[in-house]
């Protein structure tokens, strides 16, 4: 393209409308917006030779682990031309980004969405705990899950639910976008496939322990938060210490006594969810309509204030949609500590109707839970139980913090 | 030289702090703190990104040669951006309408939309690993003619502390960086280029002064020769010397290419480990490496060490491409026998590594992966020689001789800063756009319309006080006495060691108002200001209660009668050396009065009273 505003005229390349605007990358580099009648053709750009390509050789020495993607970014390019930041998936693109990662395993990738996390799914969730299990029967040394980090949480926990592993199954992802040199992908990939070639035998979230790139922190997939927008170390382990950490760049992995090790059971999957479960954040004065919309659910999770509670004008219409056999679990929108509805009045009430204590489950995690454990039990009051109890780490019986 | 008859082709980047509240791509106030005020350290790992091409941008790549953490210090008056733990605001609006200005009064034609770009630095001095550029204005005009090409709105760097070591106060400060055309033929025209300029940006009141604010990066080329950018020339002054300096480089590489090429000179391909030769040696430095390995330079004997530049030998250029590696330097055959290395063991080195007496050979100590590395950059940079002058961007060292750096980045180490909206600048808001006065012109204007002698007038309207000299006329002061006590007076107490700087600009005005209103006199104003420095911090108080109280002890209101008293007595305590010197000893007498008086009434009514009871008592 030739540019012409004022004085003189400069060359670049076409890039993109936006706004009306025609997107020009100077010769210089730099993108600038003009109106179109300001541009003129000259010539077209040498088509671009095809993206490095090309097998990277890994180690038959190093265990192997399989990459699963989903759409988390742990590897990218950049089109400067463009801007475009291309994700990569393959095994060799991702080595060729992160060389490092070939010193610890050999390498197998698979895809099971390209999305971003905000629009993940139950039904997805499912994918992704069969795709899991199949890689672990197929040998697999360990797994790791790339996905993008808003709903990270819920699909940790969703797998972990799903399915019992004798392996690591490591999910990570990047808080600060890929395709800058200050990215926390690399840091975060290379800890987590030696968490996936080490000694853990659970499902876990890796990253960032803090703002440094000193340490990546290993959260239990059932206790763990997105606890900030946009900090390295955004996620935390609410209400225990982490499974363990792994110190960069030596990648040295240390785990707690509390974490699963490797070879504990057999690898078993039972992905059954119940979909008609919801999450519902209560807020002085929400009006009970608002429970209109989860008519015929089976399962409700309340995020309540403090220990545990809503309106007392609640309590009637509650009590009539678990008589019609939608199971209500009690969280708290405090997410550190415990429900205890046996303190106050509307918390005995609230019992007396037959709310469930969610214990100190985070309210995601209690509604991931519910999902699986409505659908593999009908028998309410069993499920009743199976909620109270901890299947997956999901509860503790001891507050520690 | 003849610069003509060498095709010298200068031009030059000027990077300019603005003066902004806020910094350009977060909330933060652009304060510049002491190191010691950190409230806190963090350190990352930076890594270039693979582009679409499968290529890392040249300049990247060469700092990517060392894995380096970074660590930063952080501030209470600092925010996650420059943590590059959040993602920025939108562009500083007020950034936006200085640079704008800037833009308007060097005649450019500001582009319709501005897109926010990421140009990729890591060197560690962007915690994001890359810097937010905008371009904002093309194709401007100097008085000369020479052509402006662009005025970019950028984000400022972290400073480096030591090290790997940066501190974080400074980044993200909003800057203009301004490009000219290579239109520059003569190092003095790039000098005054630079000035005028530089005048252009404090025009608008709106920028940072002092050290460091300021910035020239200098592009020089000559005829065969390579354009070469040289970076962070603060002192103006130094401008015209840097250009000197690098085209005598240009000349001195060019000679030393054309006598290689005479000679037949190459490069020989293989490295050799020549560690167990050193095996016994006193040199400390070749002592304690694992690795000692030696590149032939076929033919370079005597041109490794000659001076390209004062201070520097293309051996220097070698060495500086070497510490890309992490080593300390070369030594070469040029320089040895020498630094514990005896004449010994050049000799065996030299038959080792069968070098003829036309031959140099170049050695690397270091472990072994830094040692490989350094050997084969010295490779490199021996085969540029025989090019001739390769495209860099190298750093000025003291005194205007240059340092290499890193390859001239390529356009390709910029891409779309995808988190910053792009910023529409329409005619409405171009139009809003006011030109302020050009302090060349405004001093003009002082010469014509207060009558200050033109140094003075100059000094004035270029000086930081300016704002609070025209603040002052504009209260009815008058024009000389606030620009002598704001130019000379306060540097003369500066210079005596008052910390005039604690004086607030508002203490000033209101001490230049009660002068002007006759409630102390003019030869007061050292004292008072000398008071105010003293006290200041101390108690509260506005400032004009603060100027009566110094007032109010240094020099009390005196009236004509007390003066007339007073005068009278000294004359009376000294009447035989009056009626002795006659009127001669109104000099001598005025200078006891006005001591009694401490400044406290004007010169000149106390030299007419003085005069007037001389006259009666000699009458």
């Amino acid at each position: 393209m030739r540019y012409a505003n004022g004085g003189t005229a400069l060359t670049g390349t076409y890039i993109a409308e936006r706004d009306g605007m025609a997107v020009i990358k100077l010769d210089n580099g730099y993108n600038i917006g003009t109106s179109p009648q300001k541009i003129e053709l000259v010539g077209r750009a040498a088509p671009q030779p095809p993206a490095g390509a090309g097998v990277v050789v890994q180690n038959p020495d190093l265990p192997e682990l399989s990459i699963i993607s989903t759409g988390g970014t742990i590897a990218s390019r950049v089109d400067y031309r463009t801007g475009a930041v291309t994700s990569q998936f393959s095994a060799s693109d991702i080595l060729r980004a992160i060389p490092e990662l070939g010193d610890i395993a050999r390498y197998r990738d698979r895809q099971v969405a390209s999305i971003l996390s905000e629009n993940m799914s139950p039904a997805i969730w499912q994918d992704l705990a069969r795709a899991v299990y199949d890689e672990i029967r197929h040998g697999a040394s360990g797994v790791i899950v790339t996905h993008g980090t808003d709903t990270m949480g819920y699909s940790a926990a969703a797998v972990r639910f799903m399915l019992k592993t004798p392996v690591p199954v490591v999910f990570v992802g990047s808080q600060r976008s890929a395709d800058r040199p200050s990215s926390d992908n690399a840091m975060n990939t290379l800890c987590s496939a030696a968490v996936a070639a080490g000694d853990l035998g659970e499902v876990a979230v890796v990253m960032h322990a803090t703002t440094n790139d000193d340490r990546c922190a290993i959260h239990r997939a059932t206790r763990v938060r997105k606890m900030h927008t946009s900090r390295r170390d955004a996620f935390q382990s609410v209400g225990s210490a982490p499974l363990g950490y792994v110190d960069y760049p030596s990648l040295a992995v240390s785990l707690s006594d509390e974490a699963v090790r490797r070879g504990t059971g057999e690898p078993e999957l039972r992905d059954a969810l119940e979909e008609r479960c919801a999450l519902l954040q209560y807020y002085p004065g929400m009006p009970l309509s608002v429970l209109d919309a989860f008519e015929g659910y089976a399962g409700l999770v309340l995020s309540g204030t403090g220990l545990g509670h809503v309106s007392t004008d609640w309590i009637p219409r509650l009590r009539d949609m678990i008589e019609g056999g939608t199971a209500v679990v009690m969280t708290s929108q405090c997410l550190h500590g415990r429900v205890c509805d046996r303190v106050y009045n509307t918390g005995r009430d609230l019992l007396s109707i037959g709310v469930i204590e969610g214990e100190d489950m985070l309210p995601e995690v209690a509604l991931v839970k519910l999902m699986w454990v409505l659908g593999n039990e009908s028998d309410p009051e069993e499920a009743r139980a199976l909620m109270q109890t901890d299947l997956a780490g999901e509860i503790q019986r001891r507050s520690i913090a | 030289m003849n610069y003509q008859e060498l095709g010298l082709k200068a031009g030059i980047e000027i990077h300019q702090q603005l003066d902004t509240a806020e910094k350009l791509f977060c909330r933060c106030p652009t304060l510049l703190r002491d190191t010691a005020e950190r409230t806190g350290e963090f350190s990352r790992y930076l890594r270039a990104t693979e582009s679409e091409l499968g290529e890392i941008d040249r300049a990247a790549e060469e700092e990517m040669k060392l894995v380096r953490k970074f660590t930063y210090y952080t501030y209470d008056s600092v925010c996650l951006v420059e943590h590059d733990e959040e993602p920025p605001t939108p562009m500083n609006p007020e950034a936006l309408e200085v640079c704008l200005t800037i833009a308007k009064m060097l005649g450019m034609t500001p582009a319709e939309q501005v897109h926010t770009m990421r140009k990729l630095v890591i060197d560690g001095s962007n915690t994001s690993g890359f810097q937010r550029t905008a371009l904002v204005g093309l194709s401007g005009a100097l008085p000369d003619g020479c052509l402006i090409e662009t005025i970019c709105l950028e984000e400022e760097a972290a400073q480096r502390v030591e090290g790997e070591t940066f501190s974080l106060d400074r980044l993200g400060i909003p800057l203009v960086e301004i490009t000219t055309a290579p239109c520059m033929r003569t190092p003095e025209a790039v000098q005054e280029v630079a000035g005028y300029i530089g005048m252009v940006l404090r025009s608008t009141g709106r920028v940072k002064r002092g050290l460091g604010t300021i910035r020239q990066d200098i592009n020089v080329s000559i005829a065969g020769g390579a354009r070469v950018e040289i970076k962070g020339v603060q002192e103006l002054d130094l401008i015209a010397e840097v250009v000197r300096r690098e085209v005598q480089r240009q000349v001195a590489l060019l000679a030393i290419r054309d006598e290689l090429r005479e000679r037949g000179a190459r490069v020989d391909q293989t490295v050799v480990d020549v560690t167990a030769l050193f095996s016994g040696t006193k040199s400390s430095i070749l002592k304690k490496a694992k690795s000692i390995l030696a590149v032939r330079l076929c033919g370079f004997a005597g041109l490794v060490g000659r001076e390209i530049q004062p201070g520097r030998r293309l051996g220097s250029e070698m060495s500086d491409y070497a510490k890309k590696c992490g080593v300390g330097g070369i030594f070469h055959t040029d320089e040895l026998p020498a630094y514990g290395i005896t004449a010994e063991e050049v000799a065996r080195l030299r038959e080792f590594v069968g070098a003829a007496e036309e031959d140099c050979v170049a050695i690397v100590a270091a472990g072994r992966e830094r040692a490989g590395c350094a050997a084969e950059q010295v490779m490199i940079r021996a085969e540029m020689a025989l090019a001739g002058v390769p495209e860099e961007t190298r750093k000025m060292l003291d005194e205007g001789s240059s340092a290499y750096m890193r390859p001239l980045p390529g356009a390709a180490r910029m891409y779309p800063e995808t988190d910053v909206f792009p910023v529409v600048i329409d005619e409405p808001l171009w139009e809003s756009i006011t030109v302020p006065e050009l302090l060349t012109h405004r001093a003009e204007r002082f010469v014509s319309e207060f009558g200050l002698d033109e140094d003075l007038a100059r000094q004035v309207a270029f000086s930081e006080r300016l704002p609070t000299f025209e603040a002052a006329v504009a209260a009815g002061v008058r024009p000389t006495i606030a620009a002598r006590t704001l130019l000379a007076t306060c540097r003369e107490l500066a210079r005596d060691g008052v910390a005039v700087d604690r004086v607030s600009e508002d203490e000033i005005l209101a001490l230049l108002s009660a002068v002007e209103a006759d409630r102390a006199a003019k030869e007061a104003i050292p004292d008072l200001l000398t008071e105010l420095a003293r006290t200041a911090g101390e108690g509260a108080g506005t400032p004009q209660e603060r100027v009566d109280a110094v007032i109010a002890k240094m020099a009390p209101a005196v009236s004509q009668a007390d003066v007339e008293s007073i005068v009278r007595r000294v004359v009376a305590e000294r009447e035989a050396f009056a009626r002795e010197r006659g009127m001669g000893a109104l000099g001598p007498l005025m200078g006891v009065v006005m001591q009694e008086l401490r400044g406290s009434v004007d010169g000149k009514v106390v030299s007419e009273t003085l005069r007037r009871e001389l006259g009666r008592l000699l009458s």
